[in-house]
């Protein structure tokens, strides 16, 4: 969930009212944001860098704001207060207007070549004509640009965002891709030029660009926007270039996006607010490699037409349909009844891409009722509950294995290769284990194919622990199986030591028939269970040996190998029961 | 144990038993142990044995401890007693005609008894006389008060001596201030002067025979702890999830298969309406499989269904507008929510000739490759309920939920919009927490969206509404653990799940 930071005293002068932490936090709340956290630069500072460098540093506070991931159009302050104020009814929601240049001349352009096709073979632009940035409003800006690129772009490998000062450029503009060696340009807060070879080497250290170098690295052409003078605009996903990078007092914005034309939405609705003529945006058009030639930002309207019957029905209100537009409007879907029946015409601004469905307004709808001024009524689906069988003896075998003596223990479902092989001196190709690709420790390589590693490594954790000990645990292990769909399986295994001065394998094949006992299976070596010695290499040999019911192996139990006790560092004798309980459903 | 508490090994012998009891007969109001022991002649400690002894057969006497400081000679004070100071042995040492000054420092008590006898001026040095310094007594006889002081220490007359005095003797190491501990020993409601054997417990031999009637039994001490029994225990975990599977059977609900931790990427995901591009489907959150790397068998017109919804939309829906692979929905993980199995129920639900109302649960684990910290690990269970019926609202979700968290002892619940891929309305559970004063999110809920449920084959009135929330959490705030390691994996703490008390979640 990305978390705005605003400053506080700022917010409210732009809401005209003064909360409390309490109210804001309440309004927040109503709205679906989260007044997560309340500091100021300085707190910041001395939390991350100690007292000492926060020196100095503002106090003022700030409002860290949790948004909903899919609600790009609360990321800034400018978005928030424009969706609270809607909300609140202190606003209506404006009207965002694409414009011809205002001096009848010709729109800027943008013209994409072919050279193009392997990188990124879109782009979009728009202009923010005549626009007046405070210290606060530029930072604002260059912050939800971040926002964006961090959020809807996915770390710039969808989408890459570049604003420029369109006063130290001139159109028409160039957007084409070069050999790395072959660009050369000063990149922003540099004092000379690089080619794009060394610019790439340049941020390998840069703590912020260094995450984004790898989308194009290992491209043959790198992408880059010239303006009609060969001033370099922008590498993206990259960097800006620093002769057109922005100022505080810059008259006019150039806004270039690859790839998706709703960020470009996003970043012109917030900010053309400050234009001379609020929330209008200059046309740019844009040249294909087959020629086609389209003008952005779109900034298009879409208009549903629902009934506020469906509204009521699926929120469990009941609201006369024109109550209902009202409280679209207020989620700045401007809404009206049609006439026709109770049938709702509601307008969907450019600014909520995240609306896509019916169901979608329905939420607003029932946010802006207020979820907690609905009416909680029982639904009257009558069902009769069944438990899963295999669940179902799970929790009846477990209470009588700790009514048994034994304690029950739980386990990770992810270990070590080393845990369920080396360590139970097993060859890990014959484990059937299941490989995780991306384990960021050894701790999951792989799911456990046993449950036994897991027991041995608690009774090491409890070595402290008076002897003996006793412990078991049923649970799923993995294993890879070809004839399921995703090519494995879950097995539900009971497994159990005994951990004492002596092995006690008499204690351990004990409880082998107390659970035969409760299973109802008779001893018996054709229609009941037995067991016979077997050699397994976890355990001590001549100390082992295989479990059958009905014929059919079902796992073993044993003395454990001396190399296994000391591979999971414990001291004394141990002995073990590992079986397969799904055949007992 | 109670029963254990005292045993006949350590009684002391009948006689003094006797002996102490006649004494204590005869004095009204009670009587040291100190005294006792002085009146008997026996050491203090032999008496303690005997009132402890005396104890164990309930009210014959009854005690009340003290303690009380007292003068004792120190090792060297008792030699002085018997063979006087340092200084009187000096002084009876020297004849009338002198000692030389360097045979008297050779006796035992030379250094510090001559320095005292200077002081009290019994001696004096004649340094000039030939033949090396000499000592001569200065007086005809002494009082060698010193010793006088220690005998009566050691009569127990200590009264006597001013506390200045004491205190000097205590600085010359001579006398030390010890602390007693003594009984105050009084007629008991059942005093005697005889003593009854006490028998310890009922035997098979005394019920067969009668004799318990004639028998005097020894008291148990309730104050000791009884002996552990010798069991089993369950994991606190498992307790809870017990418990939280009986809350959903008594509503109704029905138990889902979710024993398959491996999914492939498009139940978990794309069935749900999540994109491919979504951050959740990052490697940095998501544990994918590299053996066996993707799913081979999907329900080929219901995959077509999601991708077209997906890719291009429909069901009423605009769609992501994005170019939907399969390839990425073959990939295999490790479940990232147990909703993945709710998806495959939903839609075997759909594949029914007939559509009939389903409520189910599911309470088991998954899996996130996230940051592990205090209460983050890489897997945890998620504890989910889904109720599935025609004409489900809002309103209902809200109802059934208050009705869950009433079971667990939360009735104060509120709501706050969220964002969910895969549900719409989205709603965060708040409960307000009595203890911290606050409302703090237990659970997530929601509508499942049109586009998961639609391509699924399920009737379009139908709708879908579902919650969960982690196992661990109500866990970790019951038992009031902090550290998520101390209550799952193998680092637990063995004696906490011993001593874990059984689960009742609405108390």
């Amino acid at each position: 969930m990305p978390t705005v930071s605003v400053k506080r005293d700022l917010l409210f002068e732009a809401l005209g009212q003064k909360y409390t932490d309490e109210e804001f936090d309440e309004l927040c709340f109503e709205f679906g944001l989260e007044l997560d956290e309340i500091t100021s630069e300085k707190d910041i500072i001395s939390r991350e860098q100690g007292d000492e460098k926060a020196e100095g540093a503002s106090d003022v506070v700030l409002y860290k704001i949790d948004v909903p991931a899919n609600r790009y159009d609360l990321l800034c302050l400018e978005g928030l207060v424009r969706g609270l104020q809607v909300f609140k009814e202190k606003l209506e929601a404006p009207r965002y207007k694409r414009v011809s240049p205002a001096d009848g001349g010709e729109p800027q352009r943008l013209v994409i070549t072919d050279e193009t096709a392997s990188v990124r073979p879109h782009a979009v632009a728009a202009v923010l004509h005549d626009v007046t940035f405070t210290q606060e409003r530029y930072e604002s800006f260059i912050e939800l640009q971040e926002k964006l690129h961090q959020n809807i772009c996915r770390k710039r490998t969808l989408v890459a965002i570049g604003t420029h000062d369109l006063d130290t450029i001139s159109g028409p503009f160039t957007y084409t891709a070069k050999p790395p060696g072959d660009i050369r340009f000063k990149p922003l807060n540099q004092s000379k030029e690089y080619t794009a070879t060394e610019l790439m080497s340049l941020y390998k250290t840069d703590g912020h660009l260094r995450h984004y170098l790898h989308i194009i690295e290992n491209e043959p052409l790198y992408p880059i926007i010239y303006d009609s003078n060969g001033i370099v605009l922008s590498m993206p996903p990259i960097i800006n270039g620093d002769n057109c990078s922005m100022l505080l007092n810059l008259k006019s914005v150039f806004c270039v996006c690859l790839q998706a034309k709703t960020t470009l939405d996003m970043v012109v609705t917030m900010f053309s607010e400050y234009c001379e003529e609020p929330f209008t945006v200059e046309e740019a058009e844009v040249v294909y490699p087959d020629g086609r030639l389209c003008v952005y930002p779109e900034l298009a309207y879409r208009t549903e037409t629902l009934s506020g019957d469906f509204i009521n029905k699926r929120v469990g209100i009941n609201e006369s349909a024109e109550s209902i537009a009202q409280l679209l409007t207020r989620m700045c879907l401007r809404s009206e009844v049609s006439g026709e029946g109770d049938l709702i015409q509601v307008e969907i601004p450019p600014t909520r891409a995240d609306v896509i469905h019916a169901c979608d307004i329905m939420e607003d709808a029932a946010i802006a009722y207020g979820f907690n001024n609905i009416v909680r009524s029982t639904p009257r689906t009558y069902t009769v509950a069944n438990q899963l069988p295999l669940n179902k003896l799970t929790e009846l075998l477990r209470q009588d294995l700790a009514a048994a003596g034994f304690t029950e223990a739980l386990t990770f479902a992810l270990c070590s290769e080393e845990d369920i092989a080396d360590k139970l001196r097993k060859n890990i190709a014959e484990t059937r284990a299941v490989h995780i690709s991306n384990p960021k420790t050894a701790e999951f390589q792989v799911a456990r194919t046993c449950l036994l590693p897991g027991l041995l490594k608690t009774l090491a954790a409890n070595r402290k622990m008076p002897l003996p000990l006793k412990l078991f645990e049923i649970s799923d292990v993995v294993l890879k199986d070809e004839t399921k769909d995703v090519g494995a399986r879950n097995n539900r295994r009971l497994c159990a030591v005994y951990y004492n001065k002596s092995p006690g394998f008499e204690v351990i094949h004990g409880l082998l028939d107390r659970v035969m006992q409760l299973l109802d299976v008779k001893p018996d070596r054709n229609q009941g269970y037995h067991i016979q010695a077997a050699e397994d290499s976890t355990f001590f040999p001549g100390r082992c040996a295989e479990i059958f019911s009905c014929g059919k192996s079902i796992g073993h139990l044993g003395v454990l190998h001396p190399d296994v006790i000391s591979r999971f560092e414990l001291t004394m004798p141990c002995s073990a029961i590992d079986i397969d309980i799904e055949p007992f459903l | 144990g109670a029963a254990g508490a005292t045993g006949f090994g350590s009684m002391a012998d009948t006689g003094l038993l006797e002996s102490l009891l006649r004494l204590l007969e005869k004095v009204d109001g009670g009587t040291d142990s100190q005294d006792v022991a002085a009146d008997l002649g026996v050491d203090h400690q032999v008496i303690v044995g005997a009132v402890k002894s005396l104890q164990a057969l309930g009210e014959v006497i009854s005690t009340e401890q003290k303690s009380s400081k007292h003068w004792e000679l120190t090792g060297e004070g008792r030699e002085i007693a018997e063979q006087g100071s340092h200084e009187a042995r000096v002084f009876n040492a020297i004849p009338d005609e002198g000692l030389p000054q360097n045979e008297l420092m050779k006796m035992p008590s030379g250094k510090v008894g001559f320095s005292k006898a200077m002081s009290n001026k019994w001696i004096r040095l004649d340094k000039a006389h030939e033949g090396g310094p000499r000592v001569f007594k200065t007086v005809e006889t002494i009082e060698d008060t010193v010793r006088d002081k220690l005998q009566l220490v050691q009569k127990g007359q200590s009264a006597k001596l001013e506390d200045k005095e004491k205190n000097e003797l205590k600085k010359r190491k001579l006398l030390s201030e010890v602390t007693v501990k003594s009984y105050w020993i009084t007629k008991g409601s059942s005093f005697s002067t005889t003593i009854t054997k006490q028998e310890t417990e009922l035997t098979p031999e005394m019920i067969a025979s009668g004799s318990w009637k004639e028998k005097n039994f020894k008291p148990y001490n309730f104050e000791a702890m009884g002996v552990a029994p010798d069991c089993g225990h369950l994991h606190p975990l498992m307790k809870v999830r017990t418990q939280f599977r009986q809350i959903f059977l008594e509503m109704g609900f029905t138990e889902m298969p979710t024993n398959n931790f491996i999914e492939s990427s498009f139940w978990n995901f794309d069935s749900l309406f999540q994109p491919q591009q979504h951050p959740a489907r990052d490697q940095h959150d998501t544990f994918f499989i590299s053996d066996p790397a993707l799913a081979h068998e999907f329900p080929q017109d219901y995959m077509e269904r999601v991708k077209k919804v997906h890719s291009e939309g429909g069901y009423g829906s605009q769609g992501y507008k994005y170019d939907w692979k399969i390839e990425e929905a073959q990939k295999n993980l490790l479940r990232t929510h147990t909703t993945a199995v709710s998806a495959r129920m939903l839609y075997k639900l759909a594949q029914q000739e007939k559509f009939t109302p389903v409520k189910y649960f599911s309470i088991d684990r998954v899996f996130r490759n996230e940051t592990l910290d205090a209460t983050h690990l890489a897997e945890f269970h998620q504890i989910e309920g889904v109720v599935a019926d025609y004409g489900l609202t809002l309103g209902n979700l809200m109802g059934v939920l208050h009705q869950f968290f009433t079971k667990l002892g939360i009735t104060k619940l509120r709501f706050k919009p969220a964002y969910n891929p895969y549900t719409e309305p989205s709603m965060e559970v708040f409960s307000y927490h009595e203890g911290l004063k606050k409302w703090v999110e237990v659970g997530n809920s929601g509508v499942f969206r049109p586009e998961m449920l639609l391509p699924m084959g399920l009737p379009e009135g139908v709708s879908v509404i579902a919650w969960g929330l982690s196992l661990e959490r109500p866990t970790m705030i019951k038992y009031g653990i902090n550290n998520i390691r101390e209550l799952v994996g193998h680092k637990v703490n063995l004696q906490m799940v011993y001593d874990s008390p059984i689960c009742r979640l609405d108390s």
